[in-house]
């Protein structure tokens, strides 16, 4: 239905323009060639442009209250709102810039608009204020570079050695998900190991395989540091959790990583954002085939208690899928004596 | 010497009765393998038009399914066949290669041959005085093969698994092997193979017009009195030059892989039910590798616009330039640190944090000399006596969207404040803004300025005013909400936001998005149809449509092949001599010399009146050993 409404509103759209055009057009032939090269439509446009200007800016401002909960999502890591008071205070610099160059550009040329009895400024230039524009805007720059360092610095720091590690590996099309068990060590992979079952290629002649477990959701616990161990399986993927400000790739044949805090948890999100439904989610950046738009992951973010409570409940990989071990094991070892 | 000259004059006219007896050449000679640059030019254009409106059809299939996700497309089906599902929604893959061929289709196909393909090839020897590019020859040779490699890339929409779909950076894995998506089997064996004639092309194309303004100035046109047009030309033909073949060398390690199983971006991958055999190799090798063309890809596409609106802007403000030297000053620092800039692209590709520090400050670094020619244009604007002639509204249309998307270059140049903004439709607002309108709208202030000279006739200025305001408005309705939609997260080349509770907004927006996008692709329609109507209906230009100084108005109205029927002009001054004080009219062409001007002259031209421009007399009456082609 919507289908046949849009081809009528186009046919309609084209048949006005082809109407205007041989209008235009045959006015334009019974004219002739006007005598003076500037006529009437140069104040037009000239005033266009202001209009343009203040309905421009208008809305802008308009939208911009008016959505203002809907753009950037309510930061729930400590670095997150460093990023943002980053954000917004660039944004802010850039937004005067913008401001006030769009007013010379837009308000000036009406009233610097042809008119024959005048001559334009002989100005060519004035290495002053050359000068003057090439330098402030450096320093602006500088500034702003030099604080996002800073930032950029303390994100990328190696994570602290008491970091929960959560390993994240993005295959076509979902996450699977890692946590190293009551050992605290992730046990090895190899992308050879990969089965039907064995989805993350854990090597079972690693023992520290044994107890990690995998859960179908991520949790963390609020204030403390959480460092992902992001990796692919099969093309690029990429990490993204909007509201932690979190984003890194996951690339297959190179671990990658990215390490957070956490402050807020989702029980406290819902609060604040009155939303009882809201849950954490981890999305995918990085086009990757025809599922990229729908890797969900869902991610909560526990209280330190309640998080340990979670951990302690969850049951081995190797536990639940014993026979699958004890098979793998068994042909290893098959192999082993077959080598000997 | 006196009887020597006389005899050099003799030879020189008995050159010029040749001329006149060439007889008109074939059909095909003429139009189709045609060695002219002004021909080869339109060839460009066309061609260049002609992928606009695919690229520009894909880009609103794929804005109805972004916009009105549940709409029902069955009504496509008679174009798209296959592409439209059982329940009349649009392919998943086939989403994702609209959004591949849009992107490469705008960026090689449109803005970097149809721009720089056009308007080097017309502009270049008609500017700097010359009969034609260097070599014809090879100038027609990156014509056709520009033309075969569009042949491949629009063949490849035709074929059953579609055509490449990994996104128009064809990152490995996804792009290498495949079983990942349909659109990385045959679709993506055809693009690589169309790129690499399409690099073969533009290095033709690029290598002749650096000869051929290395060489070919006329007499008395130094560097420092060329049109910024050309100034900017050459810059680009310097970074297509040294960029495109690291493209091809990516390219071409990307189809051993496909091909013949080697390992130069694949690492431990299991796809399909079964391990690949390859190891050791690395997919960021390629982002780096990609992106050292793709950064500087930003500047070929961007550098034609820039120098074409400089032109454009001065002579319709009727005033000189504003800080010619500034200008060349800020195209050069922008050349030499687009390509240095490139792994801004990969922040969060995993590569070493310290790299991104490098790039970060790199990256805005480049932002002061931009600022500077964004300054120059208003204060050239500043107390003018400005004519909104189409091409000038197309010009100040530029300047809005490269200061509208460079602004927000600062924040994504910017490492930390990336990570948020990276691939979501922050980024799409401002690549659409800085680079694909901004160039976009240059070339059509090129269009409508040179028209005249292209065609020996006028554009219809009203129907060129429509097709600005339609456009500049509907540009802006499209990507300015986009920079809202981007900073809430939304990630780009998806095909529905509505799995995630996180982007489960702005559904509105996106439909206001989709409708704009429409209206601005209608309003092309206007100027297709005010460009062909005009190429046989219009009025006859006169000599100089624009009263502008440079020297492509010193020709004929249909100038033939050699451009000029007599001698060369010489140049004696800058282009930029607007509303000169003291001088009859607002513009002195750079043909006039000093000599003829005493009323306006400034001190020290005064000196060169009676010093160099003596010497370029002199030079002219000895005319150079090649004139006798012609």
């Amino acid at each position: 239905m919507s289908g046949l409404l849009l081809i009528t509103g186009g046919i309609l759209v084209i048949a006005v323009f082809v109407l205007i055009y041989r209008i235009l057009a045959l006015v334009n032939i019974a004219r002739g060639t006007s005598a003076s090269h500037v006529g009437y439509s140069n104040k037009v446009n000239g005033l266009l442009f202001i209009l343009f200007f203040f309905v421009g800016f208008g809305l802008i401002a308009w939208y911009s209250g008016k959505a203002s909960e809907f753009y950037l999502p309510t930061a729930a890591s400590d670095h997150g709102l460093e990023t943002d008071k980053l954000f917004w205070t660039t944004t802010a610099v850039t937004f005067v810039v913008f401001f006030l160059t769009h007013i010379v550009l837009f308000l000036t040329p009406y009233f610097f608009r042809y008119k024959a009895n005048r001559k334009a400024l002989w100005w060519p230039d004035n290495t002053k204020l050359e000068v003057a524009w090439t330098v402030v805007p450096a320093i602006v720059l500088a500034v702003l570079v030099l604080t996002g360092w800073l930032a950029w610095r303390d994100i990328m720091s190696p994570a602290p050695k008491d970091s929960v590690q959560v390993e994240i590996m993005g295959k076509q099309f979902n996450w699977h998900v890692r946590y190293p068990g009551k050992d605290g060590v992730l046990g090895k992979y190899n992308f050879r190991k990969v089965d039907a079952t064995n989805s993350m290629g854990m090597d079972f002649a690693d023992k520290h395989n044994d107890d990690d477990f995998q859960p179908n959701e991520i949790h963390i616990p609020k204030g403390k540091p959480v460092l992902l161990k992001i990796r692919a399986r099969d093309v690029l993927h990429s990490v993204f959790m909007p509201h932690f400000r979190v984003k890194m790739d996951a690339v297959p044949g190179m671990p990658t990583q990215f390490w957070f805090v956490p402050n807020k948890t989702t029980a406290e999100m819902r609060a604040e954002l009155n939303k009882p439904e809201f849950n954490y989610e981890m999305a995918c950046t990085e086009v990757c085939g025809s599922g990229h738009f729908a890797m969900k992951f869902r991610i909560v973010v526990d209280e330190p208690a309640e998080y340990e409570k979670w951990f302690a409940s969850q049951e081995a990989w190797a536990s639940l899928n014993k026979e699958y071990v004890a098979q793998v094991r068994a042909e290893a070892n098959k192999k082993n004596v077959a080598k000997k | 010497m006196a009887t020597a000259q006389i005899d050099l004059e003799k030879v020189a006219h008995q050159h010029d009765d040749h001329h006149e007896e060439h007889h008109e050449p074939s059909f095909i000679r003429k139009y189709i393998f045609s060695e002219d640059h002004k021909m080869i030019a339109k060839q460009y254009l066309l061609t260049g038009i002609f992928w606009a409106v695919i690229g520009g059809l894909m880009s609103v299939t794929f804005r109805l399914q972004l916009g009105f996700p549940d709409a029902d497309l069955t009504w496509l089906k008679p174009v798209l066949g296959e592409w439209i599902t059982a329940q009349g929604k649009l392919d998943q893959n086939f989403y994702l290669a609209l959004v591949t061929m849009h992107g490469t289709i705008m960026v090689f196909f449109v803005l970097t041959a149809g721009l720089s393909g056009t308007f080097s090839n017309f502009l270049i020897p008609l500017q700097i005085g010359a009969r034609d590019m260097a070599s014809g020859f090879l100038n027609m040779l990156s014509y056709w093969f520009f033309f075969l490699s569009s042949v491949i890339m629009f063949s490849s929409i035709f074929i059953s698994t579609g055509p490449a779909g990994g996104g128009w950076v064809i990152y490995p894995p996804l792009s290498a092997l495949p079983e990942a998506a349909p659109g990385s089997g045959l679709g993506m064996t055809m693009w690589l193979v169309s790129m690499a004639l399409f690099i073969a092309s533009s290095l033709l194309g690029g290598i002749n017009y650096i000869t051929t303004i290395i060489n070919l100035r006329t007499n008395g046109l130094s560097f420092a009195k060329l049109p910024l047009t050309i100034w900017a030309f050459f810059l680009t033909a310097v970074l297509g030059l040294l960029s495109f073949p690291v493209l091809f060398s990516a390219a071409l390690l990307l189809i051993f892989d496909r091909s013949f199983g080697t390992s130069f971006y694949l690492s431990e991958i299991y796809i399909n039910g079964q391990p690949l055999h390859n190891t050791g190799g690395s997919p960021i090798l390629f982002q780096h590798l990609f992106w050292f063309l793709g950064h500087p890809e930003v500047y070929i596409v961007m550098l034609p616009g820039l120098g074409i609106t400089s032109e454009i802007i001065a002579t319709n403000s009727r005033k000189p330039i504003f800080g010619y030297r500034a200008m060349i000053g800020s195209l050069l620092a922008i050349a030499f640190l687009a390509f240095i800039v490139w792994a801004h692209h990969m922040f969060m590709s995993g590569m070493n944090p310290f790299l991104g520090t490098i790039f970060m400050f790199l990256t805005l670094i480049i932002a002061v000399p931009s600022a500077v020619k964004v300054f120059n244009y208003l204060a050239t604007m500043w107390r003018g006596n400005i004519i909104f002639t189409p091409a000038m509204l197309f010009s100040i249309g530029l300047v809005s969207f490269f200061i509208t998307g460079g602004v927000t270059g600062i924040a994504l140049g910017n490492s930390a404040i990336d990570i948020q903004l990276h691939d979501t439709y922050f980024v799409v607002a401002h690549f659409h803004l800085v680079m694909g309108s901004a160039s976009f709208f240059g070339m059509m202030a090129g269009i409508y300025h040179w028209f005249p000279k292209m065609f020996g006739r006028m554009m219809d200025e009203k129907l060129g005013y429509v097709h600005f305001w339609l456009t500049f408005v509907g540009v802006y309705m499209v990507f300015f909400p986009m920079h809202y939609i981007g900073i809430a997260g939304f990630p780009r080349r998806y095909y529905q936001w509505s799995n995630f509770d996180a982007f489960n907004s702005f559904g509105d927006l996106n439909g206001f998005i989709s409708i704009a996008a429409i209206i601005t692709l209608s309003a092309q329609f206007i100027f297709m149809f005010n460009f062909f109507y005009s190429m046989y209906k219009g009025r006859l230009a006169p000599a100089n449509p624009w009263n502008s100084n440079t020297l492509e108005w010193t020709t004929p109205r249909f100038p033939g092949h050699g451009n000029w029927p007599g001698q060369i002009p010489s140049v004696y001054r800058w282009p930029y001599d607007y509303s000169k004080p003291g001088a009859k009219e607002d513009f002195i062409p750079q043909t006039v010399p000093y000599s003829e001007t005493p009323e306006s002259n400034l001190p020290h031209e005064v000196e060169i009146a009676k010093t160099v421009e003596l010497e370029i007399k002199e030079r002219a009456l000895h005319p150079p050993h090649d004139e006798h082609h012609y």
